[in-house]
């Protein structure tokens, strides 16, 4: 699930803007690391789980205005550095304002502990973060399919110019698409915190593989995006008990498969 | 002329240098390689590989295991490099061309995951997150000349010298060449290289597989020099170094990646000796040139003082 | 035989039919015009010819043999090669470098890895005779992307020539062209023709031009084909005054 919650927001990124945010991790760590500093300042980690994301927001939407937006002219292959080049910044930036060991999160009391279900413990934490990929699965959808402003979304990611002469402000939605998939990432890092400790290498650690999963669930749809994590959670979780060793691999292995056999992925659109 | 001067001056420098500025000229020599092979890619043919760890490390292993196993003779071991990151380059090639822009980038950075976590995980062959270390290198016997030791630095700093200058002319050549403008072509707009009747696909994936090569030469003479090999040369953010140095000197030139890997490598060590902090920086001069500096560190003199280097301008 | 033939040629893109059951045959060097209201099918015709778009449902056939479903550089390889309506040259490039990129492909030198361009002497020559015969001799080394609208589009048909069609596509080769632009292109074009053999079709908007130079006009609507023949028929034709005129 915290597959999903990169995978959304990148998967939305690329839908509508059509680039790759490298520096998706990077903003999934920052928000890590923003829950760890709102913690101790406020002991209570739903106030951190509610601003650390909006201040990854915030910071994304920084980066796109000032720094993306100038190259939308350019070949896609610029803005992809440029963002390649905020995950080496952000990536030393948090080392040197936190160093490099782990940063414990502890879990809200709410959630610590487990329950039983059907006879076997569960972590009450772990089911948290199960609960809320399909919950924000279901919001994306209702926000993208049933709403006004999502319908605007789609037509400019379907063509820029048209829906410039619709009178859609593109730049302004660009950008709030950016800021949006970043607040989805925040959330993923600041839901990570507790079970994973916030850690300089965690943005690389998932990135890549949330990159298998976007492609595995088609570029720029989040019904794929969920499956796709479900499916390579599943992957791992059975890989594990057959080829402990190799257990990694497999996920790169579905993806290469998935391109050769069917490049849209699960449910993408579009030309590959 | 100037290119000759600059060669003069390379080939005094191990004289009166000493150890540790000559080990550093041996790491710029070998990374102007793998700039040089990934900007074949990147600028001629217009393909933005980020995987290209995968070759630089596949020759790097594969040079060990041939160093190991087969012969310590270097330039079997350099061949062995070579051929297995050439038939790696073709087989991942092979497929990422059948795909456009932004689906060939994440293509290349799976496969790039999958190799590195292939080379870390099966550790029989490989040694895992050790690697292989002790690798025997023979001294070079070349027809009647003393044999030649290359695990003294000054003379390895001429046989990389070499090696990389000869790989450097013939990727000048080949640029230059018919197929080179081919590729050009196709970087412009490869819909109108299909309408003059050529097969786009082939010839991207002949430039993949050759960038592919010399990214596994350079891996390989890495591992002769450091006498060892990691899973580290295969890990993404090797495959960002090319990347990085080729746009800090400038995509658009062919002497670009060539000065990008000098300036970064220099860069790199300055900012070293201050800061353990060294890729904020770095990501940092990465934003201001793709903003500001698009033709990289070449182009901008290029443009200033209109220096003739008319000739190896790509476009 | 004709030197193309299509036969029921069909392309739906969702529910529109943009191609729908179109049949033609085109002669050895009859210069035949297509024509129709914006949004017939002109140039979705050019692009399942050319192999740029899949029929859905059809034949297209060129010196008898079966083209449908071919990738763009194998039939421009058997001999049909286009211009495109919107530019679509090399832009960064010298007209001459544009020229020779065509040539490599022709003189089969495109695997050549090792001798540098200028090296071709065959090459440079006959690109420089393409070059003179569209008159653009004087712009050889300008780069591409700085000549004039006019320019361009002749460069565009100087590429069209070099892979030695025997039959070409334009896609409307005056378009954007003052008067005496026009006129030049329009001699060129069958000046370079009827020197090289090789059968025009074309589409253009500018009517009198193309009741002026054609041999054979073929109408099309909607994506059917509602007339075809000389000049003097479809001039006279009432479906196509109805087609380009509405409802009288």
């Amino acid at each position: 699930m915290l597959l999903f919650l990169l995978a959304s927001g990148l998967t939305l990124i690329f839908g509508v803007l059509r680039i790759i945010n490298f520096a998706h991790g990077s903003l999934y760590m920052l928000g890590a690391y923003l829950t760890y500093t709102i913690c101790r300042i406020f002991p209570n980690y739903w106030v951190a789980f509610l601003f650390a994301p909006i201040l990854v927001a915030f910071s994304a939407g920084l980066i796109e205005f000032l720094f993306l937006r100038p190259l939308y002219k350019r070949e896609h292959e610029y803005q992809l550095l440029l963002l390649y080049g905020f995950l080496l910044i952000l990536d030393d930036l948090v080392k040197m304002a936190y160093g490099a060991a782990f940063k414990i999160i502890p879990q809200p009391p709410s959630l610590q502990g487990s329950i039983q279900i059907m006879g076997r413990e569960f972590p009450k934490y772990s089911l948290f973060i199960i609960i809320l990929g399909p919950i924000v699965a279901l919001g994306l959808w209702y926000l993208f399919d049933q709403t006004q402003m999502g319908k605007k979304i789609r037509a400019a990611s379907f063509d820029r110019e048209a829906a410039n002469a619709l009178g859609i402000n593109v730049p302004f939605l660009y950008t709030a698409v950016f800021m949006f998939g970043s607040w989805l990432g925040g959330i993923g890092g600041a839901v990570a915190g507790p079970l994973r400790a916030a850690s300089p290498g965690m943005g690389l650690e998932i990135i890549i593989m949330s990159f298998a999963v976007v492609i595995i669930g088609g570029l720029g749809s989040f019904w794929g995006a969920l499956l796709g994590s479900i499916l390579v959670g599943e992957v791992l979780a059975f890989g594990i008990l057959i080829l402990p060793k190799f257990v990694i691999i497999i996920p790169y292995i579905v993806m290469v498969l998935f391109f050769l056999l069917k490049p849209q992925g699960l449910f993408g659109k579009g030309r590959v | 002329m100037s290119l000759i001067g600059v060669l003069a001056i390379l080939l005094i420098l191990p004289l009166f240098l000493p150890e540790y500025y000559i080990a550093i000229g041996i790491e710029i020599f070998v990374m102007a390689l793998f700039a040089l092979s990934f900007n074949l890619l990147f600028g001629y043919t217009g393909l933005l590989s980020f995987g290209h760890a995968a070759f630089f490390g596949t020759g790097a292993y594969a040079c060990a295991l041939t160093l190991k196993h087969i012969s310590s003779s270097v330039f079997l071991g350099l061949l062995g490099g070579i051929i297995l990151s050439s038939i790696v380059a073709l087989i991942i090639g092979f497929f990422c061309v059948r795909f456009t822009r932004m689906y060939f980038v994440m293509l290349t950075v799976a496969f790039g995951e999958l190799v590195y976590n292939i080379g870390h995980k099966w550790v029989s062959l490989t040694g895992g997150d050790d690697g292989l270390v002790g690798i025997p290198i023979s001294p070079l016997r070349f027809l009647f000349l003393p044999p030649f030791n290359l695990v003294k630095l000054s003379n390895y700093y001429y046989f990389t010298f070499v090696c990389v200058g000869v790989s450097i002319f013939i990727i000048w050549r080949i640029v230059n060449s018919h197929f080179g403008y081919v590729l050009r072509a196709i970087h412009e707009n490869s819909e109108r290289v299909k309408f003059v009747g050529l097969e786009v696909r082939r010839h991207q994936l002949l430039s993949f597989t050759i960038s592919g090569l010399f990214a596994g030469l350079a891996g390989a003479l890495l591992t002769v020099f450091e006498g060892m090999v990691s899973p580290a040369s295969l890990y993404f953010t090797v495959s960002a170094e090319p990347i990085l140095m080729s746009i800090l000197g400038g995509t658009r030139f062919f002497f670009g990646p060539i000065v990008g890997a000098a300036l970064f490598i220099i860069i790199k060590d300055a900012i070293q000796t201050l800061t353990e902090f060294w890729m904020v920086w770095m990501g940092a001069i990465l934003v201001m040139i793709v903003i500001f500096l698009p033709g990289g560190v070449v182009g901008f003199l290029h443009s200033r003082f209109l220096i003739s280097f008319s000739k190896s301008r790509i476009r | 035989m004709s030197l193309l033939e299509i036969e029921n040629l069909c392309k739906s893109f969702g529910k529109l039919a943009a191609i729908n059951g179109v049949n033609l045959k085109v002669d050895q060097g009859i210069l035949t015009s297509v024509i129709g209201p914006n949004g017939a099918g002109k140039t979705t015709l050019f692009n399942l010819v050319s192999g740029y778009l899949l029929p859905d449902r059809g034949n297209i056939r060129l010196k008898g043999e079966d083209i449908t479903g071919s990738q763009s550089y194998e039939i421009v390889k058997k001999g049909i090669s286009r211009s495109f309506q919107i530019t679509n040259i090399f832009p960064d490039l010298s007209v001459l470098d544009n020229i020779r990129v065509g040539l490599i492909a022709q003189f089969k030198k495109n695997f050549d890895l090792f001798h540098s361009i200028s090296s071709s002497e065959h090459i440079l020559k006959e690109a420089l005779n393409i070059i003179e015969s569209v008159g653009l001799g004087d712009r050889r080394h300008y780069k591409a992307s700085i000549l004039s609208h006019g320019e361009r589009k002749i460069l565009e048909f100087g590429l069209a020539i070099t892979t030695n069609p025997i039959m070409m596509l334009l896609d409307e080769p005056t378009a954007g062209m003052n008067k005496e632009e026009t006129d030049n292109t329009v001699n060129l074009i069958k000046k370079i023709s009827k020197e090289k053999g090789i059968t025009v079709v074309l589409t253009e908007h500018d009517i009198d031009l193309v009741f002026s130079i054609s041999d054979r006009i073929v109408v099309l609507n909607q994506g059917e084909l509602i007339a075809e023949g000389a000049p003097k028929e479809i001039k006279a034709n009432p479906l196509v005054k109805k087609a380009y005129l509405g409802e009288d």
